[in-house]
């Protein structure tokens, strides 16, 4: 643990949350929301919004509330850290007709608590690969990619060299114990890299084992595990695959 | 009476039944007047009775004294309905041979899942005389477009193994096909068949849309008594465990001494272990080979057609060959483990010596020591001819949902007409008009509260009134979710080899079977376990299977810790153990070293009355621990062991742990539970109040994994989401929405949905078995009796060896990261680092 991400831990700040990528300090919300205190800025991954009318378009009928509770969700990370600046890494609705099932009257309640996040707020949409088109409407801006003090940011993570936040892989870890076994949502990162865990409520993770992650962390990785109470910082020989 | 009956069979049937040398059976005539009353009927009949020829035999006078018809203008006559699609298949077989030396020309046919496409479509148009199938199979053709043109012939329905159906959700499905197959046929009777039962009259009601309209019941009484005894194991048994170990030489030398045995077990594992075991054993190598649900079909099916043609000594075996099949000369049958009910270990027993004057001859086989008491209960019903045949239900709704959309692809619906309909199906017969419409609502739209999907409805309601399906999409969406059958996800067990760092190498060779993903995912590179006979070594998980290789010789597999059977124990012998424990003079038909075991417990603890409950507590390394006897079944335990550690969480009592079995549960914490009654007199008494059932289950089921998978099995049965099937990428795990977070979301958001209502239902009698805990909650009240030791006691020891495996819950979560997390700071600091 470098001397960057030690600084931040306080009561609020578990050093178990905190990490850094080069000169960028960030710290792992309990929401699955990372807060990067110098930068006041929020990034959240996979939101995943209208997955519910999604999967319904296809005969599914699942619940109409993921929005809701995934809106409910990024409040209370918003009220928590108070950001400046909020950056969402793409997959931010499940399909391109996202955006305009937001419109429908139904849905009102919703659209009303977004415009009320966005408002005073940078707002940044990075697109994905559920959602490669955002229209205007939906206020901020959209790009494709960004950068924050030296850190790539972008939906799909890359091989690339150089500091990266991504998402898209929905990590989670799989703990046991002699208690029992467990299964959460995680950062994943290790000096280089981070990859966010899905914050939609509807949003399934896939385990941190799984070779998808082999090629993004060939040394292993660290695991922030969200609890119920904190965030847990785990090292890669104590999780287990599926 | 039974001359003027005889006079109803024609001329060639007697000469048929006088040429084998038999006498038509006076149930066997009865049944074919009632058919020729055209009244609906049960027979209740013991095994060796000739059921399946009574169930038939009026079909065959009815369809002999017609002029055959041609192929074309042939119609579905008569529908048999078994509860596994081998039964359909052997009774179809078993029909074909009188038919045939009757002269009688019949078309008979079966269809099953195995039934290949194109012979299914042309059932559909040319349908033949007697068909026979499966329930799941018979909604499949009540959800065709022809339906109704296929059924309105139809005058016969034969219900076989009734008893087996009623008591599961496939029994309400059953009875919701049954209840449109009266709409549809308005000539059809009813007759169901059963193995003897507590209460055939409510048995009797799933067979007549009218309860005005009662089938009459036939019984048949007795049959040989059976000859069954307790397996007397050389060696004293262990505490614990299931695996009856040490009673293989005596289980193989019965099979040594019998011409063939069926050796029933009650879990896949045991199996394993019991013909692994066996095998050790056998330098004569006589044919004894295993057969389970999870082995490959074709391996099934080459143990069945070596049973039915007599080339086996014996076959270890669960459930699945529990039913009716006729498995030839079967001469002894050894139940290894506890019996469970006595309804149960007499059907089973019911294998062996498949004719009614034969004494059946049986052993049961205890494989620890509490399981000699239920041994001898079950032996004791068995004598007075004692049933415990579950309760019947109230219909479940999740069915209801499902067979509401089939309804909607065989043709339009109304309403009302529907709603009469189905309160025509017996385990409906009481459901409100308010529940019938929301589950209407929620097969349309989903049913929410919040009405965003009226664009997305499955079935939409035209202009005339009537329901339709929306598309051909929905209803191939139907098809592919009937059934109310959710298997455990399950994986492959693949032949192959070790690759690098935990993962298997390459994609692997030949399937020896199927094992569910849950016991896989236990599993670390390295462990050896049994399978198809086999010690295998697991080498690790690629998307749709297990990597394994087989193990060398003289390996010991690894077995899991398996708590008890799948059944859970009946409270009738419940009782009757308990009553045992309260009557020493009932102790001298017990074995001995079990009556060493409660002399000692009533040494150095005490043994209850009937009624009580005994709770002891004591110290050890450190940890508190309360063990107590209810004697009500592993699942009722678990959520008594739930509902436990949260009191004594808040009760700031620092609990750890517990875990359950089929007798009593153990918790474990921190602080002093004995210690707190002595200073807090009543502590345990508040501890087990009947109140826990309310505000503490409420919060304690927002998070049990347990109602999370009584939901998903609601959710996918009404077709909320969709089944997972094997083979599917598991990666597909980001696209497909887990029940889990459904769950959640919808207990938030729309508390009164009818899905969480359905899940609820199930709970009271399904995996939480709340409707037990209730019961025992009720009878403990002012009876508990403490006692604090000063170490565990003999009973106690049973179920603190059950310790093992437990899914962990709420802040027991955190415990556990917490633990991980310290390891791993221990770990850092060891490298000088932090």
């Amino acid at each position: 643990m470098n001397m960057a991400a030690l600084s931040l831990a306080d009561e609020t700040n578990a050093p178990e949350a905190a990490f850094a990528l080069g000169r960028l300090a960030a710290i792992c919300d309990i929401s699955g929301a990372l807060w990067l205190p110098d930068e006041r800025t929020l990034l959240v991954a996979d939101l995943h919004f209208e997955k519910g009318a999604s999967r319904a378009a296809r005969g599914f009928l699942i619940p109409p509330y993921d929005t809701r509770e995934t809106l409910s969700r990024l409040a209370a990370a918003i009220a928590r850290r108070d950001p400046a600046r909020v950056i969402a890494l793409g997959d931010s609705f499940h399909d391109r007709h996202g955006p305009a099932r937001l419109a429908d009257p139904a849905l009102a309640m919703e659209r009303a608590a977004l415009s009320k996040l966005m408002r005073g707020r940078d707002w940044l949409w990075l697109t994905g690969n559920h959602d490669p088109d955002l229209p205007e409407s939906l206020g901020g801006s959209v790009a494709g990619g960004a950068e924050l003090a030296g850190v790539r940011l972008t939906h799909e993570p890359s091989l690339e060299a150089g500091f990266e936040i991504a998402g898209h892989l929905h990590p989670a870890a799989k703990v046991t114990g002699r208690g029992g076994r467990l299964r959460a949502r995680c950062f994943a990162r290790d000096a280089n890299r981070c990859i966010m865990p899905a914050f939609g409520a509807f949003a399934g993770g896939l385990n941190l084992r799984d070779p998808a992650f082999a090629p993004y962390f060939p040394e292993g990785a660290t695991a922030h595990v969200i609890g119920r109470t904190r965030v847990y910082a785990l090292g890669w020989s104590r999780l287990t695959g599926d | 009476m039974s001359h003027d009956l005889t006079n109803l069979l024609p001329p060639h049937f007697h000469d048929w039944f006088a040429g084998r040398g038999w006498q038509p059976r006076v149930h066997q005539l009865e049944l074919l007047a009632l058919a020729q009353a055209r009244r609906s009927a049960l027979l209740v009949a013991p095994t060796g009775a000739g059921k399946t020829l009574a169930g038939f035999l009026p079909s065959m006078v009815a369809l002999a004294e017609r002029p055959p018809p041609k192929p074309r203008e042939r119609r579905l006559h008569t529908l048999y309905i078994s509860p596994l699609k081998a039964l359909a298949v052997d009774v179809a077989r078993n029909l074909e041979m009188p038919a045939q030396e009757m002269g009688l020309d019949l078309a008979i046919e079966t269809r099953t899942g195995d039934t290949p496409a194109h012979k299914r479509a042309r059932q559909m148009e040319r349908p033949p005389q007697i068909l026979l199938t499966t329930p799941e199979q018979l909604a499949l053709m009540l959800a065709h477009r022809e339906a109704r043109a296929l059924f309105e012939g139809l005058e016969r329905v034969v219900l076989d193994e009734l008893h087996a159906l009623v008591t599961s959700k496939r029994g309400d499905l059953l009875s919701l096909d049954l209840a449109r197959l009266f709409a549809l046929a308005p000539d059809l009777t009813a007759v169901g068949l059963s193995a003897t039962v507590r209460e055939p009259d409510a048995l009797a009601r799933y067979l007549t849309p009218d309860d005005a309209r009662p089938p009459r019941i036939v019984t048949v009484e007795g049959g040989a008594r059976a000859d069954i005894r307790m397996l007397e194991a050389d060696r004293p048994l262990p505490q614990a465990g299931h695996t009856a170990a040490s009673s293989m030489p005596a289980i193989y030398d019965l099979i040594r001494r019998h011409k063939t045995t069926l050796v029933f077990v009650n879990t896949r594992m045991q199996a394993e272990f019991v013909f692994q075991a066996l095998w050790r054993l056998n330098e004569e190598t006589l044919p004894i080979a295993l057969h389970h649900g999870s082995l490959d079909v074709a391996q099934r099916r080459k143990v069945e057609a070596a049973m039915v043609a007599s080339r086996l000594k014996a076959v270890v075996c669960t459930a699945t060959l529990d039913l009716g099949i006729d498995w030839g000369d079967v001469d002894l049958v050894i139940n290894v483990g506890a019996p469970k009910g006595a309804s149960r270990i007499l059907q089973r027993i019911g294998r062996a010596n498949h004719r009614l004057d034969e004494p059946s001859r049986a052993f049961l086989v205890p494989a620890n020591r509490f399981e000699i008491l239920e041994c001898r209960a079950a032996l004791d019903a068995v004598e007075e001819a004692a049933q415990d045949t579950p309760d019947m239900h109230p219909g479940a709704l999740d069915v209801l949902a499902q067979h509401v959309l089939g309804m909607a692809c065989a043709e339009a619906f109304d309403a009302d007409d529907l709603y009469a309909e189905i309160r025509g199906a017996a385990p409906y017969r009481g459901l409100d008009r308010e529940t019938f419409d929301d589950v209407l609502r929620f097969v349309a739209t989903g049913g929410y509260a919040l009405t965003a999907y009226e664009r997305f409805a499955r079935i939409v309601q035209g202009k005339d009134g009537l329901w339709r399906v929306r598309d051909a999409r929905t209803a191939q969406q139907y098809r592919m979710n009937v059934g109310t059958i959710v298997e455990a996800t399950m994986v492959k067990v693949r032949l192959g080899r070790p690759g690098r760092a935990g993962q298997p190498g390459g994609r692997g060779g030949r399937v020896l079977g199927e094992v569910e993903e849950y016991f896989a995912e236990t599993l670390s590179p390295g462990d050896t376990f049994l399978f198809a006979g086999e010690v295998l070594t697991f080498h690790g998980l690629t998307e749709d299977a297990a990597i394994v290789s087989r193990a060398a010789a003289g390996t010991d597999p690894k077995i899991p810790s398996y708590a008890g059977g799948k059944f859970p124990l009946s409270t009738y012998l419940a009782a009757r153990v308990r009553g045992y424990f309260a009557d020493p003079e009932s102790w001298e038909r017990l074995p001995a070293q079990l009556v060493e075991l409660l002399d000692l417990q009533r040494l150095r603890s005490r043994l209850p009355g009937p009624d009580d409950l005994l709770v002891e507590t004591f110290m050890r390394a450190g940890r508190s621990y309360l063990v107590a006897y209810p004697f009500e079944g592993r699942l009722a335990h678990q959520t008594l062991g739930m509902l436990l550690t949260r009191r004594l969480e808040r009760a700031r009592m620092k609990p750890l742990g517990f875990v359950a079995n089929d007798y009593g549960l153990c918790v474990w914490g921190l602080r002093d539970i004995g210690l707190m009654e002595k200073t807090k007199p009543g502590f345990i008494d508040d501890l087990f109040a009947q109140d826990m059932l309310g505000d503490d289950l409420e919060e304690w089921l927002e998070e049990s994994a347990l109602m999370k998978r009584t939901f998903r099995y609601c959710a996918v049965i009404a077709g909320l989401i969709e089944r997972r099937f094997p083979g599917q990428q598991k990666t597909t795990r980001q696209v497909t929405v887990s029940t889990d977070l459904v769950y959640d979301v919808l207990r938030k958001h729309d508390p009164r949905h009818i899905l969480l209502r359905a899940a609820r239902q199930d709970a009271a009698t399904g995996l939480l078995d709340l409707k037990r805990l209730a019961m025992m909650l009720e009878r403990i009240r002012g009876r508990i009796i403490h006692e604090p030791l000063t170490r565990v006691s003999p009973l106690g020891v049973s179920i603190m060896l059950e310790i093992g495996r437990e899914s962990i819950y709420g802040e027991g979560a955190d415990d556990l990261l917490a633990q991980a997390e310290e390891e791993l700071m221990r770990e850092a600091a060891g490298e000088g680092d932090v």
